[in-house]
């Protein structure tokens, strides 16, 4: 290896890939050649940095410079500035509040997360299996095979208190013991990457950035249960994540880490990847393996469960991503190490991607029993604009929201259940006052409509008809009655659905029910719509104080609803107006409003 | 709208179907290579029509009702073409939360095409996606592959133009 004086660490993860980071990439190389730097400056693609927000960001080492949404035409000046005569270009550094940092490890956002599963996120070249080796990569693979009896490698896990990242918190330790006290000879691992969560994309970073941390755990958990095939189901909608897992798979395998006797242990282990084709449902464990062998991904019912019979109809298990980039950790820095965080029966650390109103968009990786409000205000810089924080939603659409008032809530698997929520897989949407309760429980179960295999009438039939009564409330034609059905189809669907999407599905419904009904009763009994969201609920007026009388949208209104002569406060009639909002947008002088 | 029929009609070549055949020799004895065959018919001909769905019953044994019934289950599998430029807005939470619904509705009314459809030029296609994994860009639409991020309604018109 070439000895670099300084590495230019650029993210190549989706966001700012999207955000034109592989052309940045291409300017600083063909800059540096320009200036004969090549040699003792190394560009390096990594994984995510997790401040999404201000993506595309390039971090300069050895001083660990941190500089944000940085385009094409900035890299000739980093270039000529910090690369050639050591200063740093200030006007791209992140500013938190009134400080400028240039180091991103003294900004609030990352000195307040603990990065277990994210260890090697925007760290290492995911594309390198040497830097994976040179940060402890591959060493409790190592250590396993040479050292520990599969009962051995379970009882380390079990003592970590590692539960499930995937939704349910299931203990990992004991899935491993059900399937490894199974008889073989066939048994299978299996890894859920299917990221099924509409906000959600920690999974996603992780395979990302560090897609060698999956492949070593999922090995290892071939060791404990006895079986020598592993498959990782992997969202479709993932291209760059899908290449860099099978790049990874192909140099493991060259590293001898995969295939035959692995270390010499006499230990056999492949790993294949498959593709989803974009079905929520193919996230439950037992749709995931129906879909696996080829068929439409529709839920079984358990038992039989997977650890007795799975995948192909053999012993099998299923963890989440973030599960398994734990395991290598906890194995080389001891379970105790790992149980020393977090709080109660929740050990360890989550990975949350932190998406809506809020500043730092992103993912964090906080210690678990983290209150929520260290993560809004502390991590996330709160909401934008100054508005004000309403509510988070946490687990997607199986999940609850966590309103205002509950905002000291700690972050574990059983405070958020006592409140109704769940810790779920990590998506954390944060809402203002301009979000509309009603609206996001709406937009929540378009999703299991939208996403119900079918196979079950109370989840296909159920929340279609719960959805239909949403639309009802929020189209200004539902009554209080209407809500109590709702409330009473939700206990239905939610009791006798065959699979965890129906039984979850009305969570959303249920938790805005229970923090929110004030905002339902309004839009049924006065018919409005406190945050101004639901259109069938709003009136358009204009002010006769600002209208300077232009005439502009009265010619523009499609259904001459406006009426009024030149230079006087002009009027809209309720009764003909559509709510097009095409005046709205007409008007120089801002007269026009909703409410 | 319902991603149940082929509305247009095909124009598969034999190259193509030699690939396809091709791939499902090499596969189709693996277990569970139905859904891998399908993706690769998918990606060679860009949807999976009648036609390409009978080549696949035929050459692997699996009856073409259970084909069909793969076909319409997942997402990612259509069995209408898209159109030249393919418009995507994103309603993943994140996006929708920011607003990405009043920008769907003004994609829809420039195009004049529902989201899940195609123009009946077919030029356009629109999509409503899940998470695109760009959240902190949101809310976000995604021309043909380039991504516009932090968009606004009123400014739908002026980047659908540059395509029309
Ligand atoms: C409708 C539905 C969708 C799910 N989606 C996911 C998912 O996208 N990713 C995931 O890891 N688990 C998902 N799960 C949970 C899995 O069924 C399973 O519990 C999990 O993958 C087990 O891994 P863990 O024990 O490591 O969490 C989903 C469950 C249901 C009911
Ligand atoms: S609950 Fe819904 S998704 Fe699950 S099996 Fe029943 S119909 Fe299918
Ligand atoms: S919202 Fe549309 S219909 Fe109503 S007054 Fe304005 S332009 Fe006319
Ligand atoms: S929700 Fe739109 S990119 Fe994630």
């Amino acid at each position: 290896m070439n000895f670099a004086r300084a590495h230019i660490l650029v993210c190549g993860g989706t966001g700012c890939t999207s955000s034109k980071s592989p052309e940045i990439i291409a300017e600083f190389e063909s800059r540096l050649k320009e200036n004969g730097l090549a040699d003792e400056i190394k560009v390096v693609q990594t994984g995510c940095f997790g401040l999404c927000a201000l993506g595309p960001i390039v971090v300069v080492y050895p001083e660990g410079i941190y500089y944000c949404q940085v385009k094409v035409e900035d890299v000739e000046e980093i270039v000529r500035e910090h690369m050639l005569k050591g200063r740093v270009v200030e006007r791209l550094l992140y500013k938190e509040s009134e400080e400028v940092s240039e180091s991103l490890n003294d900004t609030d956002f990352y000195k307040k997360q603990t990065r277990i599963a994210l260890r090697n996120c925007g760290v290492i070249d995911p594309e390198n299996i040497d830097e994976y080796i040179a940060y402890d990569g591959y060493q409790a693979l190592a250590k396993c095979l040479t050292e520990y009896t599969p009962q051995q490698v379970i009882d380390l896990v079990s003592a970590s208190g590692l539960r499930g990242r995937g939704g349910a918190g299931f203990p990992t330790g004991r899935k491993w013991q059900f399937a490894a006290v199974e008889k073989g000879p066939v048994k299978y691992v299996c890894c859920n990457a299917d990221e099924g969560d509409p906000g959600a994309f920690m999974d996603r970073s992780v395979l990302e950035g560090d897609p060698h941390s999956v492949l070593e755990a999922m090995t290892i958990a071939g060791y404990a249960i006895g079986s020598s095939q592993g498959y990782i189901y992997v969202r479709a909608e993932y291209p760059i994540a899908v290449q860099r897992l099978k790049k990874a798979v192909e140099q493991s395998r060259e590293y001898g880490f995969l295939g035959k006797n692995i270390f010499d242990s006499g230990f056999d282990f492949d790993i294949d990847v498959r593709l989803g084709a974009g079905a929520f449902v193919c996230g439950e464990e037992t749709a995931l393996m129906t879909s696996i062998e080829g068929h439409r991904g529709e839920p079984r019912p358990r038992p039989p469960f997977p650890a007795v019979k799975g995948l192909f109809g053999v012993p099998t298990i299923l963890n989440n991503v973030e599960t398994y980039a734990n395991i290598p950790w906890i194995l080389v820095h001891g379970p105790e190490k790992f149980a020393e965080m977090g709080s109660g029966a929740s050990k360890g650390t989550k990975v949350f991607a932190l998406g809506g109103k809020i500043k730092n968009t992103g993912l964090v990786e906080i210690p678990m029993g983290t209150p929520l409000r260290q993560v809004i205000e502390d991590i996330g810089g709160g909401c934008p604009n100054g508005k004000k924080f309403k509510a988070a939603q946490t687990g997607g659409p199986s999940g609850g929201c966590i309103p205002a008032s509950l905002i000291d809530t700690p972050l574990d698997y059983e405070s958020m259940a006592a409140i109704g929520s769940i810790i779920g897989s990590g998506g954390l949407i944060v809402m203002d006052e301009d979000n509309c309760m009603v609206d996001i429980a709406k937009f929540f179960l378009e999703f299991p409509v939208d996403e119900s295999c079918g196979k079950c009438s109370p989840c296909r039939i159920g929340t279609r008809r719960m959805l239909e009564i949403l639309n009802k409330i929020t189209s200004g034609q539902g009554t209080l009655e209407d809500i109590d059905t709702l409330e009473e189809l939700c206990n239905h669907v939610k009791n006798n659905s065959l699979c965890g999407l129906g039984q979850t599905a009305p969570n959303p419904v249920l938790s805005t029910l229970r923090y929110f009904r004030d905002e339902y009763i309004a839009h049924v009994v006065d018919k409005k719509c406190p945050a101004g969201v639901c259109k069938a609920l709003l009136n358009y007026s204009i002010d006769p104080e600002k209208c300077k009388g232009c005439t502009l949208c009265a010619r523009n209104c499609p259904v001459g609803a406006i009426t009024g002569s030149v230079r006087q406060p002009h009027e809209i009639d309720k009764s003909k107006c559509i709510k097009c909002g095409a005046c709205i947008e007409k008007c120089k002088f801002d007269a026009i409003y909703k409410a | 709208m319902p991603n149940t029929k082929t509305l247009v009609s095909f124009r598969g070549t034999p190259e193509q179907e030699a690939e396809l055949r091709k791939f499902i020799e090499q596969t189709k004895d693996e277990p569970g290579s139905t859904m891998p065959i399908m993706q690769k018919a998918q990606e060679i001909y860009g949807y999976l029509p009648e036609e390409v769905q009978i080549i696949i019953a035929e050459a692997t044994g699996v009856p073409l009702t259970e084909i069909y019934g793969i076909a319409t289950f997942y997402a990612q599998f259509s069995l209408n073409p898209k159109g030249e430029i393919q418009v995507s807005v994103c309603l993943g939470t994140a996006c929708y939360v920011k607003g990405s619904g009043d920008v769907l509705e003004r994609v829809v009314k420039k195009l004049g095409c529902e989201a899940g459809s195609i123009t009946a030029d077919g030029r356009f296609s629109v999509d409503a996606t899940r998470c695109v994994g760009a959240c902190g860009l949101a809310p976000v639409m995604i021309v043909n592959g380039e991504v516009y991020g932090r968009i606004k309604p009123d400014e739908v018109d002026a980047i659908l133009e540059k395509y029309m």
